[in-house]
């Protein structure tokens, strides 16, 4: 194929001329969430990083999506904000028909299942990964969408970092009676970890739970941290040569 | 701001073996139930196996976005056959269409990797394997997904089909009974586990007879 010059104004390089998401800009760290006795529990930071930068520390990734269900976002925050424009409507159209039912959150995360899936068919994705928890009828429901429409459900999942640091933990750790103390506890031990490991992680988190009876999600907070040990404070102690 | 992921890709691995055996009258569909992507592991309890029909089961394996749209439109279009014909869809109908439904995306293609099994008019055991694009062919027993490599030689060696090249052409149905089927599924996959970081964690396996489907479960190594 023969470029044309003329119409390709690379200035700034080919990339100019596309209008899709070639890379993230904002972005969020992982989100973990679990199933518990009466229904789902989920934690994320508040972190927005540009690149290696910490740019913002205020960014709400845990979202009430209809009466049922509570979606957790990380990935591109762009995104994530379209994404919930997308579910706003869809509630408030399926609200409109005002026949008593609604959407749970097994019909929000196919629905969101098919969204990423039909955006990357379009060769334009939505950067991000996203975890869907709720309880409808008695039901919990836990599930995963990524990027390129990779769907499933399970006990416990994690986004990004949290499938390497948080879901070795859960597997060990996780049981189907969990109240809702050691349910919190189980999670503020993965975003310790994570915290400590994660370099893009901030320590203030928000962790909310959704139950048949509604949600609650929490006023930011932190997570107590030690760094007393010798190896942070000299870490290059016995690694000569090293800086 | 400096790039930080090299590139997008619309496709992922997702791992996963499938197997299917036919018999005189049963047919053996089975498959792992990891799912994986990369070195990590997203669950170890997602089925990989979907009922088309009565009589036919697919299991199938490589990128789960692209199986998962695959299933639904199979079952959608299965529903529009089934108002225009008032009957379900014989095996080798669904043989055909799932190769039509693959080669459609030719030039953008479903990235999954099939074995169609299922019972034939006359209640034989049918099975179809598949390349992504859609080429298939009637055989008595196959493999595919990221275990195949370990698995096919296997049952090769152990069921032995005769040349598809014999005139006049050979039954491909194996001589095993239906429970020597189900061992030789347990078998290879316990096997395939072994060497194949993508296959593991629990076996699913559905049997078609006269009776119906009937389905069943294997622990499987998790590392």
């Amino acid at each position: 194929m023969h470029s044309n010059p003329a119409k390709n104004h690379s200035l700034v390089g080919p990339e100019a001329a596309s209008e899709r998401t070639l890379y993230p800009y904002v972005t969020g760290t992982s989100v973990v969430a679990i199933k518990y006795k009466d229904g789902i529990l989920m934690a994320a930071d508040m972190g927005g990083s540009y690149g290696s930068t910490l740019r913002y520390k205020s960014v709400e990734r845990l979202k009430l999506i209809g009466k049922h269900s509570l979606l957790g976002a990380s990935g591109e925050m762009s995104d994530f904000q379209e994404i919930l424009r997308n579910l706003d409507e869809l509630i408030l159209y399926d609200n409109m028909w005002d026949d008593g039912n609604s959407l749970g959150p097994k019909e929000v995360h196919s629905y969101l299942t098919r969204m990423m899936y039909n955006r990357r068919n379009k060769f334009d994705p939505l950067w991000n990964s996203l975890v869907l928890g709720g309880v409808k009828n008695g039901q919990k429901y836990l599930g995963m969408v990524s990027m390129i429409g990779v769907n499933f459900e399970d006990d416990h999942v994690a986004t990004g970092f949290g499938n390497h640091l948080a879901r070795p933990i859960l597997r060990d750790e996780w049981h189907e009676n969990l109240t809702f103390e050691e349910g919190v506890k189980l999670l503020e031990k993965c975003m310790r970890v994570l915290l400590y490991r994660d370099r893009s992680a901030v320590n203030k988190l928000q962790i909310a739970k959704i139950t048949e009876v509604g949600v609650t999600i929490s006023q930011p907070y932190s997570l107590k941290t030690f760094w007393g040990y010798s190896a942070f404070h000299n870490p290059t102690v016995g690694a000569e040569g090293s800086w | 701001m400096t790039k930080q992921q090299a590139n997008w890709s619309p496709y992922d691995n997702n791992g996963g073996s499938c197997v299917a055996i036919a018999g005189a009258d049963y047919c053996v569909v089975a498959a792992d139930t990891r799912m994986s992507t990369g070195y990590n592991i997203l669950t170890r309890d997602y089925s990989k196996i979907c009922k088309l029909a009565d009589k036919c089961v697919m299991a199938s394996s490589g990128f789960q976005a692209d199986v998962k749209a695959l299933q639904k439109l199979l079952a959608a279009r299965h529903l529009i056959y089934q108002h225009q014909h008032n009957k379900q869809m014989s095996c080798p109908a669904m043989g055909q269409l799932l190769s039509n439904t693959l080669y459609y995306k030719r030039f953008f293609p479903y990235y999954s990797f099939n074995v169609l099994g299922g019972l034939d008019s006359e209640g034989k055991g049918c099975v179809f394997t598949y390349d992504a694009v859609g080429s298939y062919e009637r055989v008595g027993y196959s493999s595919q997904g990221s275990g195949s490599t370990l698995i096919m030689p296997f049952l090769d060696n152990q069921l032995k089909s005769p040349s598809p090249l014999l005139l006049p052409a050979q039954d491909a149905v194996t001589p095993l009974s239906e429970s020597e089927a189900v061992d030789l599924v347990k078998t290879v996959f316990a096997s395939a586990t072994e060497r194949d970081i993508y296959t593991g964690d629990k076996l699913e396996i559905v049997i078609l007879n006269a009776e119906g489907i009937h389905r069943e479960y294997m622990e499987l190594r998790k590392d």
